[in-house]
Order: C-alpha cells, then sequence, then structure tokens
C-alpha cells in the first residue's frame, strides 16, 4: 500500500482536472455555436445575441442560489413556482401602489420568505431537500393559481421595465445584474468563511459539524438566498415581458437545475463553483436558443433539457467514481 | 432497532393517519350536507383507484430510499399511448399492452440509471419525468386524443356484482402488493434495501437487480392505472396526470412511511390515499378549485411530518 506518492499528486491533479473541465465547457459553447451559426442565419444577428445575453442572465440568477443549495448536497426544486407566486405578488403591490420600488421589495421579500420556509422544512423537519422543496413547489403553484385565478396583471410603469428590456452602452440591464451576483456569489463562496462552511458541509456535513460549523443555520442561508434570487429572478421576468401569470418561472426550474450541474457543480455537494453555473446557464440557454431557431417544436424542450441532467449527473458520478 | 421497537413504533402511528381520516370525514360531513351520502363515499372510493395504483409501487420506492417523481408523467405518457393504439387498431386490450409497455420501459430506465448508473433517484426520475412529459406533448401537440372505444370507457364505470370494477382492480392490486411485500423473499429484500443495503450484499443478493426490479414494478402499475384513467376521462390529454405523483408522495409521507431507513407500511398508504382523497372530494363540495386543494394537501403533509417529529423526539 505505497499510495503515498498518488496522494501528493492529487491536489495538483485536480486542480489543472478543473481547469479542463471548464475549458472543455467553454469548448462546448463555442463548437455549439459555430454549430447553430452555420445552420441558422438569424442566431449571429444582434438581436439573438442580446436576447441570448438576456436569457443566460435570468436563468444565471435563478440557477447562482440554487449552486449553493446543491454545494451542500441539497436541491431546490420550489425555485420555479417561487418565481411565479413572486412576481404574481410584486405585480399586484405595483398595480395597486403604483410604486415599483415597493413592488420589487415585495417580489425579493417573498422569495426570501419561502426560501426561508424550505430551509425550516429541511433543517427543523429533516425532510429531505428534494421532497420538501418539491412538495413546496406545488404548495406555491396551488397558492398562485388561486391567487390569480386565471388572471393577467400587465402594463408597469417604464422605469421598472427597464429592469428587464432597458438596455445601458448596448448591453441589456439584466447582464449587469447578472455580473454584479456573479462577482457578489463567486467571492462570497470562495473567499468568506460562511461560503467555505458551505463547502464543507457538502463535502462531509458529520465532519463539518465536529469542526464547528453551524450546519443548520448554514443550510437555512443556502434555502433563503436561493429563495431571495428566485424572487429576484420573478422581477425581470415581470419587467421584460410586462405582464403576469400563474405560470411564469414554471418551465425554468429545470433548465435551472441542468445550468448548475452542467457548470461543474456536484450533486453530491462539495465540489463546484459559481462562475461554473453562469457557464452552463450559457450552454443550456445556446441549446434552447438553438431549438428554437432550427424552428423545433418547443415541446422538445423539457424532454432535451431532462437528457442533459442526466447526462450531467452521469458524467458527475462517473468522475467521482474515478476520482475515488 | 429491534422487530419489537419497529412494530411498536408502527402501531403508535396507527391512530394518526386514521385520526386525520376521521376527523376529515367528520368535518365534512357536518360542512357539506353531499358528503356523508352512500353515492359519494362510493364516488370518493372510485375516485382514489387511480392514486392507490400509484401510491402502492411509490411505497416500496420510498422504503428502498428511492424517489419516483417521473410516475405521473408515466402515466400520462403511457395513457397517450393506450388511447392512440386504441384507435389505431380497435383492440382495448392490445392498447392496454401497449401502456404497460410504456410503464416498463421507463421504469426499466429508471432502474438501470439508478442501480446501474448510480445516478441519485430523485434527479434520474426528474430526467425521466421531463423526457416522458416531452414526449406526451411532442407525440398530441398538445391536443387531446379522443374517440377511443366504448368498451375502455366500461372499465371505470361498469360493475361486478354491484362493486364498482375499479374497486375490485384496486383491491387486487393492493393484494397483490401486499402478498409482494410481506409474504416474498423480494419483499422481505425491498425491507433490507432501505434499511440494510450491506447486510443484502453480504448475502449474495444482487442490490441492483432487486432495485431495478421495484423500479420496473413502479412503471407497470403507472401503466396499469393508465387504463383506468383513460376510461375514466374517455380520452387521453397529455397534462392529465401531471402532478399525481404529488399526492402520491403526500399520501405515503401522511400513512406514515418515513423517506429514511426504509420504514414502510402498506395499510398506512391506503388509509393516506384515502385521507387525500377524502380531502380533495370535501374540498370540491366546498368548491374550493383545485389549485388551492393542492396547498392543502401539502399543508396536511407537514403537519403529518411535523407530528411524526415530535414523535421521534420522544
Amino acid at each position: 500500500m505505497s499510495t503515498a506518492p498518488d496522494k501528493v499528486a492529487v491536489p495538483r491533479l485536480a486542480l489543472s482536472g478543473d481547469v479542463m473541465q471548464t475549458l472543455y465547457r467553454v469548448l462546448a459553447v463555442v463548437l455549439l455555436s459555430v454549430a447553430l451559426a452555420t445552420l441558422s442565419d438569424v442566431f449571429l444577428t444582434a438581436n439573438n445575441i442580446l436576447n441570448v445575453l438576456r436569457q443566460t442572465a435570468l436563468l444565471f440568477l435563478m440557477a447562482s442560489g440554487l449552486t449553493l443549495v446543491i454545494l451542500t448536497a441539497g436541491l431546490d426544486l420550489s425555485i420555479g413556482a417561487n418565481v411565479a407566486l413572486s412576481g404574481c405578488l410584486a405585480a399586484s403591490v405595483i398595480k395597486l401602489t403604483g410604486s415599483p420600488l415597493l413592488g420589487v421589495a415585495t417580489g425579493i421579500a417573498c422569495g426570501l420568505v419561502v426560501g426561508f420556509a424550505n430551509g425550516v422544512l429541511v433543517t427543523a423537519l429533516r425532510i429531505p431537500s428534494f421532497i420538501a422543496t418539491y412538495g413546496m413547489m406545488w404548495i406555491l403553484t396551488g397558492v398562485t393559481y388561486y391567487y390569480m385565478a386565471g388572471e393577467t396583471i400587465h402594463g408597469f410603469p417604464s422605469g421598472f421595465r427597464q429592469l428587464g428590456s432597458g438596455y445601458l452602452f448596448g448591453v441589456p440591464m439584466p447582464v449587469y445584474v447578472m455580473v454584479v451576483f456573479l462577482a457578489i456569489g463567486a467571492l462570497f463562496a470562495q473567499r468568506t468563511v460562511w461560503g467555505q462552511q458551505i463547502y464543507a458541509i457538502g463535502a462531509n456535513p458529520v465532519a463539518a459539524r465536529l469542526s464547528g460549523v453551524p450546519v443548520e443555520r448554514r443550510l437555512v442561508l443556502v434555502y433563503t438566498v436561493s429563495g431571495a434570487m428566485a424572487g429576484l429572478a420573478s422581477l425581470i421576468i415581470l419587467a421584460r415581458i410586462n405582464s403576469a401569470q400563474g405560470d411564469i418561472g414554471e418551465e425554468l426550474t429545470l433548465p435551472a437545475i441542468a445550468a448548475v450541474l452542467v457548470g461543474g457543480t456536484s450533486l453530491f455537494g462539495g465540489s463546484g463553483t459559481v462562475a461554473g453555473t453562469l457557464i452552463g446557464a450559457l450552454l443550456l440557454t445556446v441549446v434552447l436558443n438553438g431549438m428554437n431557431l432550427l424552428q423545433i417544436n418547443s415541446s422538445w424542450q423539457p424532454l432535451a433539457t431532462g437528457i442533459i441532467i442526466l447526462l450531467a449527473v452521469w458524467i458527475d458520478t462517473r468522475t467521482r467514481r474515478i476520482g475515488e | 432497532m429491534s422487530t419489537h421497537t419497529l412494530v411498536s413504533a408502527q402501531l403508535a402511528r396507527v391512530p394518526g393517519v386514521a385520526i386525520a381520516l376521521i376527523a376529515l370525514c367528520g368535518i365534512f360531513a357536518v360542512t357539506s350536507p353531499g358528503f356523508a351520502t352512500p353515492a359519494n363515499i362510493a364516488n370518493i372510493l372510485t375516485q382514489s383507484t387511480i392514486l392507490l395504483l400509484l401510491a402502492l409501487p411509490m411505497t416500496l420506492i420510498i422504503m428502498t430510499e428511492g424517489l419516483d417523481l417521473s410516475i405521473g408523467a408515466v402515466l400520462t405518457f403511457s395513457s397517450i399511448v393506450l388511447a392512440i393504439t386504441a384507435l389505431a387498431t380497435g383492440s382495448p386490450a392490445l392498447a392496454f399492452l401497449a401502456a404497460l409497455a410504456v410503464g416498463l420501459c421507463f421504469g426499466l430506465a429508471n432502474g438501470v440509471l439508478i442501480a446501474v448508473f448510480d445516478i441519485p433517484p430523485f434527479i434520474t426520475t426528474l430526467g425521466t419525468l421531463g423526457i416522458a412529459q416531452g414526449l406526451s406533448l411532442v407525440v398530441t401537440d398538445g391536443q387531446s386524443v379522443v374517440g377511443i372505444p366504448r368498451s375502455i370507457e366500461a372499465i371505470y364505470s361498469g360493475t361486478a356484482a354491484g362493486i364498482p370494477l375499479p374497486i375490485i382492480l384496486a383491491a387486487l392490486a393492493y393484494a397483490l402488493t401486499h402478498t409482494l411485500l410481506y409474504h416474498t423473499r423480494f419483499g422481505t429484500y425491498v425491507f433490507a434495501l432501505g434499511g440494510n443495503r450491506e447486510a443484502l450484499k453480504v448475502a449474495g443478493i444482487s442490490v441492483r437487480g432487486m432495485l431495478i426490479r421495484v423500479y420496473v414494478f413502479g412503471g407497470l402499475m403507472a401503466g396499469f392505472a393508465a387504463l383506468l384513467m383513460t376510461a375514466r376521462l374517455n380520452s387521453a390529454h397529455p397534462t392529465a396526470g401531471i402532478g399525481m405523483e404529488f399526492d402520491a408522495i403526500a399520501a405515503i409521507a401522511v400513512g406514515g412511511t418515513s423517506f429514511e431507513r426504509g420504514n414502510g407500511w402498506l395499510l398506512g398508504t391506503l388509509l393516506g390515499v384515502l385521507t387525500v382523497g377524502v380531502l380533495r372530494n370535501g374540498l370540491n363540495l366546498l368548491a374550493v378549485p383545485s389549485s388551492a386543494q393542492v396547498a392543502c394537501i401539502g399543508a396536511l403533509v407537514i403537519i403529518a411530518l411535523f407530528i411524526d417529529g415530535l414523535r421521534g423526539e420522544q
């Protein structure tokens, strides 16, 4: 059993492996883009590129909070339904008060409260996260449909709409929001004690607890952040499509999960980055955008996303097995 | 944990779900005059049969510390294939076989991905949920499949010796699952898969083979349930079964099966299914929209798990 030299070599190999993995993903995006540019005249037009960026920003915002959850080896299946409820409540408040600021506060607060509730279910009631958030998804969907009763709220102040459809120096506003949260998320995860504790919980919850990490509080934190980010994403959607319905965000849960997993965050916790999720979100958006441009019926999208998720997790499982 | 404490822990749960069921019946009997009538009770039982067919295999799956989120979408796709086959061939038997085949394929895919590829159950079945849902939409182009033979509808509305056919079929399914779980070696392995997987390996049992069988059973039952659902709606619709897995998981949670350690209880699932059925029926009579019903079921589950958690701490 003379494995000592291997063990010394592992960290360096793992690091270069991570870099390679990231390069592979960027390469995948580039190859896909080249293929789509060849197949469709529209792909490389300024309009479509801005559209892809805007959609990537939206998906990234939902997926960034989810990344923290998955880093702890948890899952948040309620984000899409959370977007719907937060968005509809925010829309009502904007309509009632005429104040976009109150609407923004309502949307984020609603998302945050839902996320906190998820955190409590997972920690205090010790329900496995995928079951707790799955149940939450249906509860939120039920409440939203009941609240909206099939109605649509539309027509928001133009100042608010800038958040989703405005431009600054020719770049869509959501992209700036994305960059800000990318910076915050990456710094938080890599450079703060709390961020490192989140990785520790995902890698080995028992060891984390023994070394003094307040596991429950950090878990509540990641679910709350995930919820708040869903609330924020709902505002961007409202501002962009200028209306709110009971089913907004519903079809975004699977792509957001796929973005995190394709971005290299392990479903088993403890490894991955927020920046990786950005690449994942870009890849997913390019795939879905490409399907649209090639005029593939949108019915194929959940199917494609399902297959992408399974592939990503399969690669993850294989990588881990080789690592062991 | 010894067998004795396991048994007493389960006996301690009997009142839980039974009290919930009786309490709900009491509340609805008082609040809505139409509830406690023989016709409505028969209605509740008949409507609960589809859910029971899904909840029975799901109980076994959850006992292996697994989960099947795809079962509602597989039910939907099976129902669509059943309707399309019936339209194309005119043969209900062939259509039923086609539905079973769809269920078998998805169950097998779930089982292989989980057992052989080591992909966690909830993410596997989330992926296959997307696939089954996507296929349902693609095949139907979002439209209902209508005009299926009358003989299929008779399976839901017919009676034998005065008892509705769906209830007889569901009772048979319950008896079959009960026998499988409590009176065969397969059942013993299911218990071990959740609580004591290492012991199975030591005993030389193929854990992979057993897991695959459990998910195949789930797929087949979804195909079976598709027959009742198509017969009930007299058509197939690409969103008809979406979310049924939520009702099934809710019924199992209320019925006292634990999501950890493989503590399952089939009779609890039956009572849980009836509880969800009574809740939905009662809320229907009170004209509560189905969206709000979903929220009520969720609340019921949280209360049940909360009480379970309190009991666990004692």
